[in-house]
């Protein structure tokens, strides 16, 4: 207690040098909380952008995540309805998840054959109103808008969304009133010549053979899809494009079609049994996947299934590249900034010492330990970081707090569309814990030497000193 | 009064301190043997440069001679590791420096109490020793008022009462009124006696100051590290 009461006491002995001190500490722990909530922020955007996107988990047949890009239609999911029903009736599934839905990956080629124009698509089937429910996922609050609603019914089987470059390259800008969408200058050369060496398959009287299957809108483009299907057979369904829709990265952006499940299954399974390349499994809370994981595997195991689960950070290799990514960032600076607190505690415990030294020497005479000394400079070095590490909590809260009332916004990586900026201090109180004790640490650690230094004064030589 | 013990609180013995100053050996005490008896205000005098502030510190447990034997009591302290010295500093020493050396950032109260917190006296005990002896040097109305809100006699008076609070063996005095006026120094010796009386302690000084050495009882005369001279009651040995 009398050490403590001393050291706070000497702390603002010599006031300009030690609010020097704490300014460098209440800075530097401010800045590594409002990076480190801003870290948390995206680290939570990105999952929520994940999780929207593909659940938080997605179970397949087994060896499809591997192997089942190349034929979705050949690693169709048999009786997904009777797995789908297990999940959702599941009693330790159900109060934990959201949504449980299936989707349908295919790919093949897309047409605009009014324009002769056409473009390999990936595409996805879902159910509209459940993936819908899905993008309202926002456990974190992070105000993610990176996927909008479809626009999609679960009805209607002829509508679909696509990106903007697919339909730029299928030249249906001017059809889709769409800005900063060019029309192409010219057919490159060769094109033709390539159109030439194409496969003899007729694609519009196989376009022209469905299409009375689906409604049609005049005031809609439809473009046909070609795929293959689960058989090898060529099929066409024929997509009304309902909205297009601005995707995060190029390649995906100039291949996207999402559609209604069932216009999916009908492209690769025809008139055959339709099946589902994976059934989505978005949970209420992410902090429940271990608990979901371990029941989901166990119901395959009860009931014989053969089938594999991945999460979402697997289904999203981006997302473990950006949470990478902004932590060595964030360990970056936090040791740059330790560093920083380290000399200048260092230099301040150091003069504080050999402004102290005749003091130094009446204490030891007087009968006070070495290691006494020693863990008096101890402590007011953390002392130091104590102080200047609070205030610092206080300046990030404060900085906080301006932000997240300010219009800032950002585009996140791997999202399409801006959201507002918000530093994530609320709850980041592990985040608060380790930067103050790591400040507290450092700056204990930034006065060892020179409380070594003190510790091993010769008592006649500090009582001589002037 | 009780009566004295026989032991000297102080026996040196052939005690030689010899510094090293670069490559050269620089001899401060050459070889010194004297007894300094119990409950008496002695006085080491001599020229600047004679030794005395090395002999006080030897004396004193802050310093270790070259050769020869320091015994305080019947302690021999060259014998005694850095803690245990350390402990028996604040057990049995008290010290009073020229420069007053209170502790800046503590009040007259908190110097004074700090010897008996080292010595883990309990807080009540603290309490009533620390307002006696801050009666004793009479600054009771001081007695929150920092280092620096004080003039320099009544710095020394919390120096004294720093010293005696904790009942030691003897104190050591380093020329505690070369930064005194006179009046003032005066007034700070005559303290002094009264609290060696009081408390039936044991003075050391280290000196120039005639009225100080006026009250000697014992002088021990110190010239280029060697004693030379002895005067006991106004006796010279």
């Amino acid at each position: 207690m009398l050490i403590l009461k001393i050291a706070f006491r000497n702390i603002f002995r010599n006031t300009r040098r030690s609010l020097t001190t704490l300014s460098t500490i209440a800075i530097g722990a401010a800045a590594v909380l409002v990076f480190g909530a801003y870290v948390t922020y995206i680290a939570y955007g990105v999952e929520t952008n994940a999780v929207q996107r593909t659940g938080h988990f997605q179970v397949f047949r087994n060896g499809y995540f591997n192997f089942g890009a190349a034929a979705p239609g050949a690693w169709g999911m048999d009786n997904y309805e009777n797995v789908l029903k297990l999940i959702k009736s599941d009693a330790d599934l159900k109060p934990l998840s959201a949504v449980v839905t299936p989707i349908q990956s295919l790919s093949g080629i897309a047409g605009n054959f009014e324009s002769n124009t056409s473009k390999t698509f990936f595409g996805v089937g879902f159910v509209p109103s459940e993936r819908d429910h899905m993008k309202q996922w926002n456990e974190y609050g992070t105000g993610s808008q990176g996927l909008r609603r479809s626009g999609l019914k679960d009805d209607d089987f002829s509508e679909g969304i696509t990106g903007i470059g697919l339909v730029r390259i299928l030249g249906l800008c001017d059809r889709l009133h769409l800005d900063d969408c060019p029309k192409a200058p010219h057919v490159p050369d060769g094109a033709e010549g390539a159109a030439e060496s194409a496969p003899s398959v007729d694609l519009g009287e196989l376009s022209e053979r469905d299409k009375s299957a689906w409604a049609q809108s005049d005031s809609e483009p439809t473009i046909d899809l070609l795929a293959a299907t689960a058989g090898g057979a060529p099929n066409v369904v024929s997509l009304q494009i309902k909205r297009v829709e601005l995707q995060p990265l190029k390649e995906l952006d100039d291949n996207y079609i999402g559609m209604n499940i069932a216009l999916a299954q009908n492209l690769i399974y025809g008139r055959g049994e339709h099946k589902t390349t994976g059934i989505v499994v978005q949970l209420n809370r992410t902090e429940d996947m271990k608990s979901a994981r371990a029941r989901l595997l166990s119901l395959f195991k009860e009931h014989n299934l053969d089938l594999e689960l991945r999460d979402f950070t697997e289904l999203n290799p981006q997302y473990n590249q950006i949470i990478a990514l902004f932590g060595s960032i964030f360990s970056f600076i936090s040791v740059i900034i330790g560093i920083v607190v380290l000399f200048t505690v260092t230099n301040t415990m150091g003069m504080s010492v050999i402004e102290r030294t005749g003091e130094i020497g009446t204490t030891r005479a007087m009968g006070v330990r070495r290691q006494v000394i020693r863990c008096q400079f101890l402590v007011e070095g953390a002392l130091l970081g104590v102080i200047g590490a609070t205030v610092g909590v206080g300046l990030a809260y404060l900085a906080a707090y301006g932000i997240n009332h300010s219009t800032l916004t950002w585009t996140p990586p791997g999202q399409a569309a801006p959201i507002p900026l918000r530093l994530y201090m609320a709850g980041a109180y592990s985040l608060i814990a380790v930067t103050w004790t790591g400040l507290l640490a450092v700056s204990a650690l930034a006065a060892l030497i020179p409380a070594n230094r003190a510790a091993k004064m010769a008592v006649v030589d500090a009582l001589r000193h002037v | 009064m009780s009566a004295p013990s026989t032991v000297p609180v102080v026996r040196l013995s052939s005690v030689v301190k010899t510094y090293r100053a670069g490559a050269v050996d620089v001899p401060a005490i050459k070889g010194i043997s004297f007894d300094i008896p119990r409950q008496r205000f002695s006085m080491i005098v001599g020229p600047s440069g004679s030794g005395k502030t090395t002999l006080l510190n030897l004396i004193g447990c802050i310093d270790k001679p070259t050769s020869g034997t320091v015994f305080v009591g019947e302690q021999d302290i060259g014998a005694l590791r850095d803690n245990t010295i350390s402990d028996f500093r604040a057990q049995r020493v008290g010290f009073i420096f020229q420069n007053f050396s209170l502790i800046p950032v503590l009040s007259a109260w908190e110097n004074i109490e700090y010897p008996l917190m080292l010595l883990g006296v309990p807080a009540q005990e603290r309490r009533e020793r620390t307002t006696k002896m801050l009666e004793a040097v009479g600054l009771k109305d001081q007695w929150r008022q920092r280092p620096n809100e004080l003039s320099g006699g009544q710095k020394q008076r919390v120096a004294i009462a720093r010293a005696l609070v904790k009942g030691p063996d003897f104190v050591l005095a380093d020329e505690p009124t070369a930064n005194l006026d006179s009046q003032t120094g005066a007034s700070i010796v005559d303290l002094m006696r009264r609290m060696q009386e009081e408390c039936e302690t044991t003075f050391i000084f280290s000196t120039h100051d005639q009225h100080l050495m006026s009250h000697a009882d014992e002088t021990f005369t110190i010239r280029d590290g060697q004693l030379v001279e002895h005067t006991s009651g106004g006796r010279i040995c």
